[in-house]
């Protein structure tokens, strides 16, 4: 098992190689979710609060 | 393709798309290290920094795949003017920066022990660079402007000019002398490497495409969240 972590002594090159590759990925699929999770709700906050332009302009001339 | 510019159909194709690209991502990318760190064999030249290989080069190919991805979307941008293909282009730049910047770390991790530098100003590796730079500038030029749809021309015509570069990338390792070794998988005659090598690169690669679309839909539904937003925004009586 040392052997497999030892990497023909590549250790040092191989394993921060993976690291970076899923780190990376990683935290593009966070930020990307995070964002879009975060950007929806407030869409979502702002109509419930009832300012959706569509719903503003149907309102017309009701009291 | 038109039928997709509508943002409502185009949300519900990406919802229905993101669970199954997230199960792939998994299942290719778990599987890919099983293949590539446990199934495959050293290289008999370069030992086990071969290893490397299978998140190296996957990284430059989504890296190049993005940036088609970049120029598509600003080419439909600019002859249809849709907004969605505007929030397709910066929606993937950030991406192939970051998939960009993968290719990069991980080719000076492989490029020191094998090569014995951490960079070359060599054509394959500069180029690469360059992939990077007009990635942090489209998204940069996008952002500049107050008016968005401004903001998405110039970054689109930046995106188009870019396009220069993905040729130069592809054909640097054969125009010009380089540390890099030349194209040994999409070349001429097949290719060059073992399958034992060749399943689990494949099959890495098959993850990296899938996070790389996952990333993808989920950053244009962000961004056209943004967008509402700032519609609801500027219909707001005080605004």
């Amino acid at each position: 098992m040392s052997e497999f972590f030892a990497m023909g002594d590549y250790a040092a090159f191989v394993w921060p190689s993976y690291a970076v590759a899923f780190g990376v990925m990683a935290g593009l699929l966070a930020w990307a979710w995070w964002s879009a999770r975060h950007g929806e709700a407030e869409v979502e906050r702002l109509r419930a609060a009832g300012l959706d332009p569509r719903r503003e302009a149907g309102r017309g001339g009701t009291p | 393709m038109h039928r997709f510019a509508n943002p409502t159909r185009f949300l519900r194709l990406a919802n229905v798309l993101l669970p199954w690209l997230g199960v792939a991502a998994v299942l290719l990318l778990g599987s890919g290290l099983w293949l590539g760190l446990f199934r495959s064999p050293a290289d008999y030249q370069q030992g086990e920094t071969v290893r490397i290989m299978y998140v190296h080069v996957p990284a430059a190919w989504v890296a190049l795949a993005g940036y088609s991805t970049l120029a598509l979307s600003s080419l439909a941008f600019l002859v249809w003017k849709h907004p969605l293909a505007d929030l397709a282009a910066r929606a993937a730049s950030p991406i192939g920066a970051g998939f960009t910047a993968i290719a990069l770390v991980t080719g000076a991790l492989w490029g020191q022990p094998m090569w014995g530098t951490w960079w070359v100003w060599d054509a394959r590796l500069t180029s690469v660079l360059v992939l990077f730079f007009l990635y942090v500038g489209h998204m940069a030029l996008t952002n500049a402007f107050d008016d968005p749809e401004r903001g998405g021309r110039a970054g689109a015509v930046l995106a188009l000019v870019g396009v220069v570069n993905l040729p130069i990338i592809k054909f640097s390792v054969d125009w010009w002398n380089t540390l890099h070794q030349p194209a040994s998988v999409l070349r001429m005659g097949g290719s060059a490497i073992d399958p034992a090598m060749l399943t689990p690169l494949f099959v890495m690669a098959g993850g990296y495409f899938a996070v790389f679309a996952a990333a993808l839909l989920l950053r244009i539904r962000a961004l056209y969240a943004e967008r509402r937003l700032r519609q609801l925004r500027l219909s707001l009586p005080d605004a």
